[in-house]
């Protein structure tokens, strides 16, 4: 066991149900669903939590820091409490989706990347979401998404978040 | 926006109603009644195959091939575990159908990966949904503990001897998943680095065991075909063509979204059901199958109809009937160099042309975007191109070569002008 528990009970169960999903011999499937449920309970990945997980699966921390780099929606720096992904890909931007991104960054006086001082807001450019016909298109902490942002939605989105 | 005009997936869907996913409304407009028939009836797994050869549908992810062959690859006997897997790794810029179809007709998909597994003795199956989606991810789930609740997933499928297990898998970020080797290996836990092929996944898939791969709206067309017959499925379409499509309208249109619509339905009318150019503009061109199709100009797309064979010809690809539509203001430098970043910052790493061929396809377009650009710059595109398609382990490298490569062949002269007088020619993105 690690020194300090950092994933909580809920979060272990949560991971128990994902590990259901794969043959008992194949603990390392669950990989992607752990640290999503990690990364929500923490916000970012440490190291420390990444190791964690790995405990946890009972595979190598290299296997998971891997994963954990490889795919763009982990985070393994801080972020705000709110981060805010904007698609600017081609087919987002001939609808507003590089304007919505623009806006942003002068609304939060931050760029692409970077957290508003109070710690509120993370923004990144993000790639294709796969919804291009609501753009545009934010995803708030990875997991829900505001079609059809105008600047008008943008402003009361923002309002709403503490 | 969903359209349904004609078609299978979405035939019945109320989008105006927030429980028309539910298996109760499925079953109300005729679902779960193909799986009942084969399972009741005692259709066997070559009659199954055969109807699907029939029907001619073709893969509906973006390589377009025929479904039926594929599920015939399978090799039934082999005694081992065996799985089969739903792509749902929807990422391919201007493509955003399976997303719809989780949210709208989960359950159209669930049977269409109950009777794959049926035909092809499959007994355990996972559906691999793209990371941004999450909410689909949930709707997938709840639509998945329905279908075992009703008996229709899980063990003894309707009390007979056939069990099928299927779950959702999420991803969380990576368009290389949606390539059906790196997706095998995310499957698996590890970074989403493709495979070399051959082996094939029918010999060597997930976990190495034997494994079919096909698309959310390939699996979601199964339940149709079973039920009215594979040959009713290709008079929907056309010969070659089979059944109908959905096309992801997005870009310079009136009303983007998705169109359910018959394969060989001519562009023009296509565009009408989009409400016409947004702004009454010009229209200047279109990709019509996702970022990594090649761009075609106005005047031949409109002289196309919407299916794999007539794209091909005037080619580009139908790929997975994402069409993005730009008018007269779009300028191709800027719209390139977006897409080439894409390609850029999508690449996984591991094979050096792609890796490092995709930054300078990047950083190239970028300079002449800029006003940077050379007078040697065009052939330098096409060249570095030339080192990088065809020579890496999966498509993205071609996928990020078939865009410079239209876009040279019909807006040169853009180009030349921007290289030359460092300004754009259109005004807008």
């Amino acid at each position: 066991m690690a020194a300090t528990r950092l994933l909580s009970d809920d979060a272990r169960k949560e991971i128990d149900r994902e590990l259901a999903k794969y043959p008992a011999e194949q603990r390392r499937s669950a990989t992607m669903s752990a640290l999503r449920i990690a990364q929500v309970e923490h916000r970012w990945l440490t190291n420390e939590l990444i190791e964690e997980v790995a405990e946890y699966i009972g595979i190598a921390p290299v296997a998971v820091y891997e994963v954990a780099t490889f795919y763009n929606m982990f985070d393994r720096e801080p972020v705000g409490r709110h981060k805010i992904t904007v698609c600017t890909n081609l087919p987002c931007a001939l609808s507003g989706g590089a304007d919505a991104g623009k806006y942003l960054q002068q609304k939060l006086g931050i760029g692409y990347g970077e957290t508003t001082a109070d710690g509120r807001f993370t923004l990144k450019e993000g790639e294709c979401m796969g919804a291009c016909g609501y753009a545009p298109v934010l995803l708030m902490n990875n997991h829900s998404m505001c079609k059809h942002m105008t600047p008008e939605a943008i402003d009361k989105k923002l309002a709403e978040l503490e | 926006m969903t359209v349904y005009v004609k078609g299978v997936v979405f035939e019945g869907v109320d989008f105006d109603d927030p429980n028309s996913w539910k298996i109760d409304a499925y079953i109300k407009r005729g679902g779960y009644a193909a799986l009942k028939k084969i399972l009741q009836e005692g259709i066997t797994q070559d009659a199954i195959i055969a109807e699907m050869k029939a029907s001619a549908l073709r893969g509906r992810g973006g390589a377009g091939f025929p479904t039926g062959l594929k599920w015939s690859f399978m090799p039934r006997s082999f005694p081992g575990q065996k799985y089969l897997v739903c792509n749902t790794d929807e990422g391919e810029p201007g493509t955003f159908k399976d997303l719809d179809i989780i949210v709208n007709n989960p359950h159209a998909l669930i049977e269409g990966m109950i009777i794959g597994g049926f035909a092809m003795g499959i007994s355990v199956g996972y559906n691999y949904i793209h990371g941004e989606v999450f909410e689909a991810y949930q709707r997938f789930e709840a639509a998945l503990e329905e279908a075992r609740a009703a008996g229709f997933l899980g063990e003894r499928i309707l009390g007979t001897d056939f069990s099928f297990q299927l779950h959702g898998h999420h991803g969380y970020g990576a368009y290389i998943c949606g390539e059906e080797t790196a997706l095998l290996e995310s499957l698996e836990g590890k970074k989403g680095q493709p495979r070399f092929k051959p082996p094939f996944p029918a010999s060597f898939g997930l976990y190495g065991k034997p494994t079919t791969i096909n698309n959310t709206e390939t699996f979601a067309s199964v339940p149709y075909i079973i039920r009215e017959g594979g040959q009713k499925f290709l008079e929907l379409g056309k010969p070659n063509n089979g059944g109908t499509k959905l096309f992801s309208v997005s870009g310079h249109v009136n009303r983007p979204g998705n169109y359910e619509i018959p394969l060989g339905t001519p562009f023009s009318e296509l565009l009408e059901m989009c409400g016409g150019m947004r702004g009454g503009k010009k229209l200047k061109a279109v990709i019509p199958g996702g970022s990594s199709a090649p761009v075609l100009p106005a005047d031949i797309m409109m002289q196309c109809t919407m299916d794999y064979d007539s794209i091909a010809k005037a080619g580009s690809m139908l790929g997975s009937g994402a069409v993005i539509v730009m008018d007269e203001t779009t300028c191709m430098v800027k719209a390139l160099e977006r897409l080439s970043y894409f390609y850029f910052e999508e690449s996984c790493g591991q094979c050096t042309p792609c890796r490092e061929g995709t930054g300078w396809l990047y950083r190239v377009v970028h300079r002449i975007e800029h006003g940077q650009g050379r007078a040697e710059d065009l052939d330098l595109l096409l060249s570095v191109g030339a080192n990088i398609a065809g020579r890496t382990i999966c498509a993205l490298g071609d996928a990020a070569v078939m865009p410079v490569q239209g876009m040279l062949k019909h807006f040169r002269a853009e180009f030349e002008h921007h290289i030359e007088h460092k300004n754009c020619v259109a005004p807008g993105y």
